[in-house]
């Protein structure tokens, strides 16, 4: 097995990590970092459990290696303190289990840092890379609505 | 999770890219041009690819151009999906390749990815395969800038060491009506049964189609049938169904039989919307 170090930028800070270079970029944030907030789910790019934002868009980490962030700027869910799609998931009930919360407020984040008129088909078009299996949609949408309506 | 390791080389430029190709096959391994990458990290977690030197092209400029050059939009191989959606400076393809996998996946796999990648679907190609696009490709005897129709037959015809690096499109084109349906088995998510991209242009309909044979193609022969004057849109639809290329696929996504109904029914609305036909 060959390591490499190399430093990646997660939530403002330079890291140091050492990786394979065909580990993803989920695997050596919760296994290198410690930052398990982006969850493992396909592992496959389907389910959007493990999305994080890369340079302010939302990426699937499954979907990325490591090392292909360098110099980019990625934020997980860590990297997150008290933005209004967090309130608005607490205050909306947008969760049951949480399994997919993370991933979920991580695209959402995104979106409204894009998009911040977002209507109805670009909600939608956004939110279809997540999958929930509480079946919580309703109340999603009114969390991205709430912040959304705000701005 | 890749359950084998390779090296990883990020090339500043196109001839150091097919430089490092050359060196890694001279080695005895095996390079692997890498853009997006969606493809060999879920195919190659489950033994379906392998590389042992991953050549990341997305560090070049070339790649990553969007630009009108003349008369002719020229786009990077490079540009996700979503860079292109975003711009839109191609709707048809923006449209096309909107229903490619979703919508955070598109910012991750490529323009070039998609027309080069192993599921054969390659959706993103529709557009190009009707505008007569052209292709710059690199390799080791250089740039080469070709028609699409000369170097896609079913897939783009590479060498071994070369690698897409733009597409141009000429503005007519770009700003010709269109229309691109996508079906799916059920819902608005999922794999695609069929996929049909068309293009009106000197009065006449285009057609290109995914998920209908195991490759995506253009048929002359489709196009010349649904042109054809004085006979009415449902012959024309009927007897378009019988000039298809083969074989047409046949699973769990939907029979041939199926496919064929609704494929009946793509036409017809390629026809409604670019041909003004009624039923």
């Amino acid at each position: 097995m060959s390591l490499h170090t190399f430093p990646l930028n997660v939530n403002g800070d330079k890291r140091m990590v050492t990786a394979r270079f065909a580990d993803t970029l989920l695997f050596v944030l919760r296994g290198r970092l410690g930052l398990t907030g982006a969850k493992p789910g396909c592992l496959n790019g389907d389910c959007g459990a493990c999305s994080v934002n890369v340079d302010g868009w939302p990426m699937k980490s499954c979907l990325m290696l490591a090392v292909e962030a360098i110099g980019k700027e990625v934020t997980t869910i860590e990297g997150l303190k008290d933005t209004p799609i967090q309130k608005a998931f607490v205050e909306n009930f947008a969760f049951q289990c949480g399994y997919c919360t993370p991933g979920f407020i991580m695209n959402c984040h995104a979106l409204i840092k894009q998009h911040p008129d977002a209507g109805d088909d670009t909600i939608k078009e956004w939110l279809e890379s997540n999958i929930c299996r509480c079946t919580g949609y309703a109340e999603i949408e009114k969390a991205v609505k709430s912040v959304l309506e705000k701005k | 999770m890749l359950p084998f390791d390779f090296d990883y080389y990020r090339p500043q430029s196109l001839s150091e890219a097919v430089e490092l190709y050359q060196y890694v096959a001279q080695q005895g391994k095996k390079p692997m041009f890498f853009s997006g990458g969606t493809e060999l990290i879920t195919l190659g977690r489950i033994d379906l690819a392998h590389a042992d030197a991953v050549i990341d092209i997305k560090g070049i400029a070339e790649g990553r151009v969007m630009e009108m050059d003349g008369e002719y939009l020229v786009l990077g191989s490079t540009l996700s999906l979503t860079n292109i959606e975003e711009a839109n400076p191609f709707p048809l393809l923006t449209k096309t390749s909107s229903e490619i996998a979703d919508h955070t996946a598109r910012g991750k796999i490529t323009v070039g990815g998609n027309i080069c990648g192993q599921i054969f679907y390659r959706e993103a190609v529709l557009p190009f395969l009707l505008s007569d696009s052209q292709v710059v490709l690199v390799g080791p005897k250089g740039v080469k800038t070709a028609f699409i129709h000369d170097v896609f037959n079913q897939e783009l015809q590479l060498e071994k060491g070369e690698f897409l690096v733009q597409l141009a499109t000429e503005r007519r084109f770009v700003e010709a009506p269109s229309i691109s349906i996508k079906r799916r088995q059920q819902w608005d998510t999922g794999y695609p049964l069929i996929t049909i991209a068309a293009l009106k242009i000197d009065r006449e309909i285009r057609v290109a189609i995914s998920g209908l044979c195991p490759f995506p193609f253009r048929s002359r022969e489709v196009e010349e049938v649904l042109n054809r004057q004085g006979v009415t849109g449902e012959a024309r639809v009927e007897r378009a169904l019988t000039v298809l290329p083969r074989p047409i696929l046949n699973d769990i996504e939907g029979s041939t039989e199926y496919r064929l109904f609704v494929l009946k029914n793509l036409f017809i609305d390629v026809l409604r919307s670019l041909d003004g036909m009624t039923v």
